[in-house]
């Protein structure tokens, strides 16, 4: 058993797994507030991706460098991505509030394909290259076979969020609100809570959330185009269904399953069947439990 | 039933038929150039279509061919086969006399049936398929740039006699071109008996991470590299080499070698090789359209320029010798007429490929393609 | 006043919102900025524009919505033109006759001498069409959610590839070959999924179609991988060669007979015991399974149908197209049957059928705006959902309606 391989594959494939968790829970959070697959989270990914680039570029060029670009860029990102998922949630989720289950889903199409197609046209659809924002870290010097220093800042900020996001929703105000509007939304205006700006609230964290996890990501891959979007949407979303939707840690366990059942069907069978590992496991999973890793079974009450 | 509706699609439908109907034309010359024009691929399709625009305004200024004018029909089609098929049809039925395209591969086999049928010659600038003209099928494709399997067979003996592998890796991008390249890359290698191929696996293009294939690159102790696909898949795998500290050669196609890979890649470009046409800015008429596009666009010609250049003046050429639009005159006055273009003096052989191209290796040296003799 | 205000800070908000995007454009390589602010100033106009256009529409459907709520007489409602229309039989007769003569010389119409091209496109739509009646069962009817409906599409028309090259079997043998082909895979789909909610069918389906293609471009020994499998025959009449027009023109036909078996199909399926039981499952699941709607029986049977068509339909598209490689079966593509179905109205066969032709039509004709395309396609689905939820056609279902001024009408179903 070569075990230095195994480990290798292991240490890739929780880094994998913790980029698809760092997009699942933005997934995870909007679902679990309004039952709503919204997928123009990944384009959410995307813009945070872009508008870190287009701020590293002002800024580089105008002569800064260092680990304030990284945190400018990060924030600046973080910010448009949350300006850009409150407007989301208020032109294209919002007046459908009551729609049947069908109409957001399409609408949430929709708006993936307008936003990926604005930036296309706004920007360009070729491939830019994207500066690698976190510098190699000395202290990481004889891991790097295993876990880079970027993969290590991914790591660590999913372990972060993951803590934060409980916290919030346990012991904050915001989070108690959110927990009776995922509960029960009638009930929860009629006690007094604002609704409307709970879920406003729940889609500016997503979207922030995946606004860090596209400038950390495109930093290690190195480039972006508008179309990583889609794709990371796509596997973040498996992902948090994998963990069961709506549950935070789910999320996480769903990612890390994920990332690390890919990476292992990589590395000992192919690679170019990876994305059929991804998707035979979830449906192996939802046969043998509907909810999910981590989901309840909802009982439906007649 | 809402018959305003379905009778008003009718009546755009139809109304858009009837002004599309070929207005009887001028007595002109209708060259078609076809490729990628918008999309992801389009960086690989507007530099043909700069080319032939070009050729044909010096043409027309200098009176036409024959005395008439030639007019320039445009199509794109984003590379994708089922658009690909409509723009055959559209061209052919705007009475298309040559047709300069298209762009990929795939694109062309789903064109070709079209033309084949309609008598049209196609010559492409890009499409490097080999079956495409050796497989004999269609006898009115040509192309001024070799074939694939040149290409694989040269990245295999480099990596085998100058760099002295033993052991490679072969990877590609699942695409057709990709896919391709790697697998007579593959048999090249196995034929030769000098190296063994150790690896051999596709990598999903748009995906975040290769570091399952890129440890087992590590695992296998391979020598050298060989990727068949396009310059994204191929910077990727470069950075997370890099990055997980695996240094060998890495050899790619004419995909790769391009200022987007430089681009894209920045310093992990740097030692990387790349097959592609051979280096065709010794020829005198080569850089004089080169300067002319500088002048013109203010920056420097992209992929596929020159062979798209070159195809476009061989269509022109052959139009002149053979008097006219006549199919078989045409394909006997690409075989027997040589021209001189921006790829050096050509013909065209039995099969379609154009006598005189050929492929040579190249290194990323100080950020820019220099050819490896 | 409020209105203007509103606008107004709208239009700032936007401003703000796409300022770094629409105004700023790096070149890392030429090391250079380019600001655009003339783009500001666009999105600035435009955003108040619409903003004030919207909150309009907004106010207008809310008025609507009071009305419809607090309407006394409900029967003396006026109904939708398309209604009418429906219920005068005479006229509705004339206005079928009239469609059906059109689509039978439309090839005459609109070609000569050697240009065939607006049959290929009609061709390429019609194809689109029967697609959309055919997720119409599973997704309009039955209220599956099935976004990887593209794979059943590839089944049939690499079914007729591979059978035509290795086996000759000729294009009217493989026709219900690849229905019954499209239709396996749609039981294999729907064992598994049984269970699972609305939501969830949606990953799983799209993870279905994924591995679909994946596999088609992979194992390249049987499927021909990414180059695909060329030069698919064309259907013969009984053996003769027909030339490039002649052969489009027949496959026009084919696939017009085809689009009408579907449409009288599943009309009769709507009217049925299964399409009741459909219709039953999708407006609730678990008072229907207590009505005695056999659950598996009643989703399987949705899936197996709907999958039917677009085997079926797969061989045509195969046969048309003469080459096909796993390129044409995306999930853009199934995204794209899925609007048709939802923007034509849930279940509605002659909205299905507009929203198809539309989405297929318009963009080849409108190929000067090729650039836009995708971004206004986003944009109506999302403006379609928020205005017309329903779609384009409102789904009639059969009514037996008592007026109180006695005797019945009957509202014929469409």
């Amino acid at each position: 058993m070569d075990f230095e391989y195994l480990f290798q594959l292991l240490c890739s494939g929780v880094v994998k797994g913790s980029i698809y968790a760092l997009i699942a829970l933005g997934y995870t959070m909007v679902y679990g507030i309004i039952q709503l697959i919204n997928f123009a989270h990944g384009e959410i990914y995307m813009i945070g991706a872009f508008v870190a680039l287009i701020i590293t570029g002002v800024v580089t060029l105008s002569g800064y460098s260092g680990f304030s670009v990284l945190i400018l860029a990060a924030v600046v990102a973080a910010i448009y991505a949350a300006a850009y998922g409150f407007t989301l949630e208020k032109i294209a989720y919002r007046p459908l509030r009551g729609a049947p289950r069908l109409s957001p889903l399409i609408s949430a199409i929709g708006a993936s394909i307008f936003l990926m197609n604005y930036v296309q046209l706004a920007q360009t659809p070729d491939f830019l290259p994207f500066p690698e924002l976190v510098p190699e870290f000395e202290f990481m010097e004889p891991w790097v076979q295993y876990v880079s220093s970027v993969d290590m800042v991914i790591l660590v900020v999913t372990a972060l969020v993951m803590v934060a996001l409980t916290v919030l929703i346990k012991y904050t105000r915001i989070g108690k609100a959110m927990r009776a509007t995922q509960q029960d939304q009638v009930m929860a205006r009629l006690v007094g809570i604002n609704v409307d700006r709970v879920i406003s609230a729940t889609f500016v964290i997503g979207s922030i959330l995946a606004a860090i996890g596209g400038v950390l990501i495109a930093s290690r891959t190195g480039q972006i185009n508008t179309a990583i979007g889609f794709m990371a949407g796509i596997k973040a979303f498996t992902a948090a269904v994998l963990g069961g939707i709506g549950n935070i840690p789910g999320a996480v366990l769903g990612g890390l399953v994920l990332g690390i059942a890919e990476t292992f069907g990589a590395g000992y069978i192919s690679s170019a069947y990876e994305d059929v590992f991804a998707f035979g496991l979830l449906v192996l999973i939802l046969v043998l439990r509907p909810a999910g890793l981590l989901g309840k079974a909802v009982k439906q009450k007649v | 039933m809402q018959k305003s509706t379905l009778v008003k699609v009718f009546a755009a439908a139809f109304a858009s038929a009837a002004f599309s109907l070929p207005v009887l034309a001028a007595d002109t010359i209708k060259i078609g150039v076809a490729g990628p024009h918008t999309g992801d691929l389009a960086p690989y399709g507007l530099p043909s279509k700069d080319a032939a625009e070009m050729v044909v305004a010096e043409v027309n200024a200098k009176g036409g061919i024959n005395g008439k004018k030639v007019e320039l029909m445009i199509g794109d089609e984003q590379c994708k086969p089922e658009l690909a098929t409509n723009v055959a049809t559209k061209l052919v039925s705007e009475g298309v006399n040559i047709v300069i395209g298209h762009v990929c591969s795939g694109a062309t086999k789903a064109a070709l049936g079209i033309y084949k049928e309609a008598k049209i010659i196609t010559i492409s600038p890009s499409a490097t398929n080999p079956p495409l003209t050796k497989g004999g099928e269609y006898p009115n494709f040509y192309r001024t740039i070799a074939p694939d399997d040149d290409q694989a067979q040269l990245a295999a003996m480099f990596v085998i006699e100058k760099l002295g592998a033993k052991k490679v890796a072969v990877l590609h991008d699942k695409g057709d071109y990709g896919k391709g390249f790697a697998d007579f890359s593959k048999e090249a290698i196995e034929k030769s008996g000098k190296a063994k191929v150790v690896m051999y696996e596709g990598v999903q293009p748009g995906a975040m991470d290769y570091s399952a294939v890129i440890q087992k690159l590590g695992r296998e102790k391979v020598d050298a590299v060989i990727f068949g696909g396009y310059h994204p898949e191929a910077s990727k795998l470069l950075a997370q080499m890099g990055k997980k500290k695996i240094k060998v050669p890495f050899v790619g196609p004419d995909g790769i070698k391009g200022d987007g890979f430089l681009k894209i890649a920045g310093k992990d470009a740097e030692g990387v090789y790349a097959t592609g046409p051979k280096d065709v800015t010794q020829y005198p008429l080569n850089a004089k359209v080169r300067a002319e596009y500088k002048a013109k666009y203010g920056k420097e010609p992209g992929t596929f320029f020159d062979q798209a250049y070159a195809a476009t003046l061989a269509a022109v050429n052959a139009i002149k010798v053979a008097g006219g639009t006549n199919y078989d005159a045409l394909g006997k006055a690409l075989k027997t007429s040589p021209v001189e273009t921006t790829v050096g003096k050509i013909k065209f052989d039995a099969k379609g490929d154009a006598e005189g191209v050929g492929f040579a290796v190249y290194q990323v040296k100080n950020g820019a393609f220099a050819e490896v003799k | 006043m409020m209105h203007l205000k509103r606008s107004l800070s709208i239009g700032l908000w936007f401003m703000f919102l796409t300022l770094p995007l629409m105004v700023v454009r790096v070149n890392t390589v030429s090391r250079e900025i380019e600001w655009r602010w003339m783009n500001l100033v666009w999105a600035g106009v435009c955003a108040f524009a619409i903003a004030w256009l919207w909150q309009f529409s907004i106010e207008r459907r809310a008025a609507k919505r009071m009305q419809v709520a607090t309407d006394d007489h409900p029967e003396k409602r006026q109904h939708s033109l398309a209604q009418r229309l429906a219920d005068d039989p005479v006229l509705s007769r004339r206005v079928l006759i009239g469609v059906g003569l059109l689509a039978l010389v439309f090839p005459w119409l609109v070609s000569s001498g050697n240009s065939f091209y607006h049959i290929n496109v009609m061709v390429s739509a019609l194809i689109f069409v029967v697609l959309g009646l055919g997720l119409n069962i599973t997704v309009g009817l039955a209220g599956l959610l099935d976004l990887g409906y593209i794979a059943f599409f590839a089944v049939g028309a690499y079914t007729y590839a591979l059978l035509s090259k290795n086996f000759d079997l000729g294009f009217w043998t493989c026709l219900p070959i690849g229905g019954v082909m499209g239709m396996l895979f749609g039981v294999v789909l729907g064992f598994p999924i049984l269970r699972l909610r609305g939501d969830y069918l949606a990953i799983v389906t799209l993870g279905f179609a994924s591995i679909t293609k994946i596999v088609l471009e992979n194992w390249d020994t049987v499927f021909g991988g990414a180059a695909g499998i060329a030069n698919i025959p064309r259907p013969d009449l009984f053996g003769f060669e027909l030339d490039g027009r002649q052969k489009a023109i027949y496959i026009y036909y084919i696939v017009l007979a085809l689009v009408a078996l579907t449409v009288v199909v599943t009309t009769r399926l709507k009217n049925s015991r299964v399409g009741r039981a459909w219709m039953a499952l999708r407006e609730d699941e678990i008072a229907s399974v207590a009505m005695g709607v056999d659950m598996a029986q009643t989703k399987l049977s949705a899936y197996a149908l709907g999958a039917f068509w677009a085997g079926l339909v797969g061989v045509v598209f195969a046969a048309h197209n003469n080459f096909i490689n796993p390129d044409s079966f995306t999930f853009m593509d199934s995204a794209m049957i899925l609007a048709m179905v939802v923007l034509g109205g849930m279940g509605s066969i002659l909205g299905v059928i507009i929203a198809a032709l539309v989405l297929k039509l318009l963009p080849e004709y409108l190929r000067a705006f090729a650039e836009y395309r995708m971004l206004v396609f986003g944009a109506v689905m999302v403006l379609m959902m928020i205005f017309r939820p329903q779609g384009l056609i409102n789904d009639m279902r059969r009514k037996y309606e008592c007026d109180t001024a006695g005797g019945e009408s009957d509202n014929g179903g469409k």
